[in-house]
């Protein structure tokens, strides 16, 4: 068992940590202010390859692969989470299209994406739930050489940023009854919802796609017509959850930076509190829920690199992240005291960023069902 | 110039995030400096950087050339990735030791190697070592100019380098036909990032290492036992803050300071 990064590995950790410390910081105010994510570092990391990184080559994109795009995501979220989170989603885009596509899709519209001209979004979630994949509502009616798609899709990251949306809306009845289409902004009866106004990961643009008689071209339905479920948990597994998971790994790195610091700096009783045992069980407790995060993170980029079906691996890893995330980020906040609720502080921002990890990409309790169908059927005597 | 080869002297040196791990080891007066990882001399990355930009400009093909230990391919391993064409890595038992002047013979022996050349590039200083002498000594063992605290390079049609050297309140500008020996200061440019694809493009360039037996050393000045300086003692320097409030008028005191800060340099 290797756990050493190759040194491409870590090449790219190096230069996405000086890029992220650079590139991101001088942005960070307006995002958390506007809710808006830069469109000008979005430029840049199209030319970093950042976009592109599961993308193949002949796609425009340098395939990488799933462990570098955990390293990228956990380097952005070190600094900013907000952008591995709009990030994250963009990638779910390219990977819906690489895996489930035709040739003339994937020629189409993953050479922009994995480029940063625009970006992409996966849209899942209607108003009635996104864990009840198979209770969506949003219809999509064939009528001629389209199909007309009628629906609303909320809480959708990069709404309003992104050229290329991929749907799932509902063609027949059921689970298999679903559909999953590449709709494009600009497609008649294509039209964008209300912007949330999210308590954390400010910088990522949370909002709603509405479908009001929105004539989509037979030839951008993607797969086949009831594939759209399978293609949405893959998706998720495969793609959403190892990428909520590097987002939160990156919180917790950061976590732990500030926590260190302000213990280090901090003095009471004439020496720094990090001297004082009750701050170190909290530093102690911060640094392993770092440390196993990234092991169960990484193990599901390297399962990923090698094609091993990693359903509940990707469940554990983005359950455990997400909670330790903010379990960790409220254990800076009582080591910083009355400062860590201070807006000067970023441990304020790094909980409420670790408390929107929680529900996005697929909630902690639906990842628990699939941990505990998995337990319960390995273990059943 | 129809061709222009330009060799960059990269030395790998410990990461400052981890310099609270480096020790002093009072026997051998050396930096103990186990497991720290290693990272290209920032000004030297920045005499990477200028020689790329020459290259992309004009033309022609630059190799980055280092004395070290075997494991330090990653950092010849990111330089490459910057952009590079190769690299040589001089990796000797007998090259352990170089003081400064050691280091430029073997450096500058190796460079005879690569005939012709027309731009060696340093960095202006190290970060460990922080010499300054290894450019110098370089130029002086091929018997070629050499100018330090190099801020800008132009190159012009007759073959003729343009070089911007920083002198204390200005620079003057000096204009010199290769081949040349120049090292950099920091505000030569702004080194670039390395894209994922310039990670990939990396992975597919060669490193050399070459052995004293691929140089003709025939001076003795090789590893510890060739290097005349001998470090005498180590200090750790202690830090104090002498406070002094001044007295008077404001303005009095206004011109004071004024005075003083100017005395110093500052201003």
């Amino acid at each position: 068992m290797d756990f050493k990064l190759t040194e491409r590995e870590e090449l790219l950790r190096k230069t996405m940590r000086e890029f992220a410390e650079k590139e991101i910081p001088p942005q960070m105010e307006a995002m958390e202010e506007t809710g808006e994510f830069p469109i000008t570092l979005l430029r840049k990391m199209g030319d970093m390859g950042i976009l592109g990184v599961i993308t193949p080559p002949e796609y425009g994109g340098t395939g990488m692969g799933n462990l570098a795009r955990i390293l990228i995501l956990e380097e952005m979220g070190r600094i900013c989470p907000a952008i591995p989170m709009a990030l994250q989603v963009h990638h779910m885009a390219t990977h819906a299209l690489n895996a489930f596509g035709n040739e003339e899709q994937k020629k189409r519209y993953l050479p922009p994406l994995a480029k940063g001209e625009t970006m992409g979004v996966v849209a899942v979630t209607d108003p009635s739930g996104g864990s009840d994949v198979a209770g969506i509502k949003t219809s999509a009616k064939v009528d001629g050489e389209s199909y007309v798609l009628n629906g609303r899709k909320c809480f959708i990251t990069n709404a309003h940023f992104a050229d290329y949306w991929i749907v799932i809306a509902r063609t027949g009845e059921g689970g298999r009854g679903l559909s999953a289409f590449i709709v494009e902004k600009n497609f008649p009866g294509a039209k964008l919802g209300r912007k949330e106004n999210k308590v954390g990961l400010r910088g990522a643009n949370t909002g709603e796609l509405v479908f009001q008689d929105c004539i989509v071209p037979k030839s951008n339905l993607m797969g086949r017509e009831g594939e759209g479920m399978n293609i949405a948990i893959q998706n998720i597994v495969e793609t959403g959850r190892p990428g909520m998971a590097s987002v939160a790994l990156g919180i917790l790195n950061a976590v732990l930076e500030q926590a260190v610091k302000f213990a280090s700096e901090r003095t009471l009783y004439g020496k720094p509190i990090s001297t004082l045992q009750a701050i170190q069980w909290h530093i102690a407790d911060i640094y392993a829920d770092l440390e196993i995060a990234r092991l169960l993170v990484y193990r599901v980029g390297w399962m990923r690199d090698r094609n091993i079906r990693c359903d509940t691996e990707s469940a554990l890893a983005k359950q455990f992240a997400c909670e330790a995330a903010a379990r960790s980020a409220r254990k800076a906040i009582e080591i910083h005291g009355s400062y860590g609720i201070m807006k000067e502080y970023p441990v304020q921002r790094l909980l409420r960023d670790a408390l929107v990890t929680i529900p996005a990409g697929g909630t902690g309790e639906i990842a628990k069902l699939v941990m505990a169908r998995q337990a319960l059927s390995l273990f059943k005597s | 110039m129809s061709f222009m080869r330009i060799i960059v002297c990269l030395k790998p040196v410990p990461d400052p995030r981890y310099w609270n791990r480096l020790g002093l080891d009072p026997k051998t007066k050396t930096l103990t400096r186990d497991g720290i990882p290693n990272i290209i001399n920032p000004l030297d990355k920045k005499a990477l950087e200028a020689a790329l930009q020459l290259r992309e400009r004009d033309g022609g093909e630059v190799i980055t050339i280092s004395m070290a230990p075997p494991n330090t391919t990653p950092v010849l391993r990111e330089a490459l990735s910057m952009g590079a064409d190769w690299s040589i890595l001089l990796s000797d038992a007998a090259f352990a030791g170089s003081d400064a002047l050691a280091t430029s013979y073997i450096l500058s022996t190796a460079v005879k190697e690569l005939v012709p050349y027309h731009l060696i590039l340093c960095g202006d200083q190290s970060i460990d070592g922080a010499t300054s002498m290894v450019s110098s000594q370089i130029a002086e063992f091929l018997d070629i100019p050499n100018l330090m605290h190099v801020s800008a390079i132009e190159t012009q049609k007759a073959g003729v380098f343009r070089v911007r050297s920083q002198i204390e309140h200005g620079y003057f500008w000096a204009e010199i036909k290769p081949p040349m020996v120049l090292s950099v200061v920091k505000e030569i440019n702004e080194p670039r990032y390395i894209t994922l694809m310039n990670i990939l493009q990396g992975e597919k360039k060669e490193i050399q290492v070459w052995s004293s037996k691929d140089l003709s050393l025939t001076e003795p000045w090789v590893g510890l036992r060739g290097s005349p300086s001998r470090m005498a003692d180590l200090l750790i320097p202690t830090m104090r803050r002498k406070g002094e409030i001044l007295q008077g008028e404001p303005s009095e005191m206004a011109r004071t300071l004024a005075d003083r800060l100017h005395r110093w340099g500052y201003c």
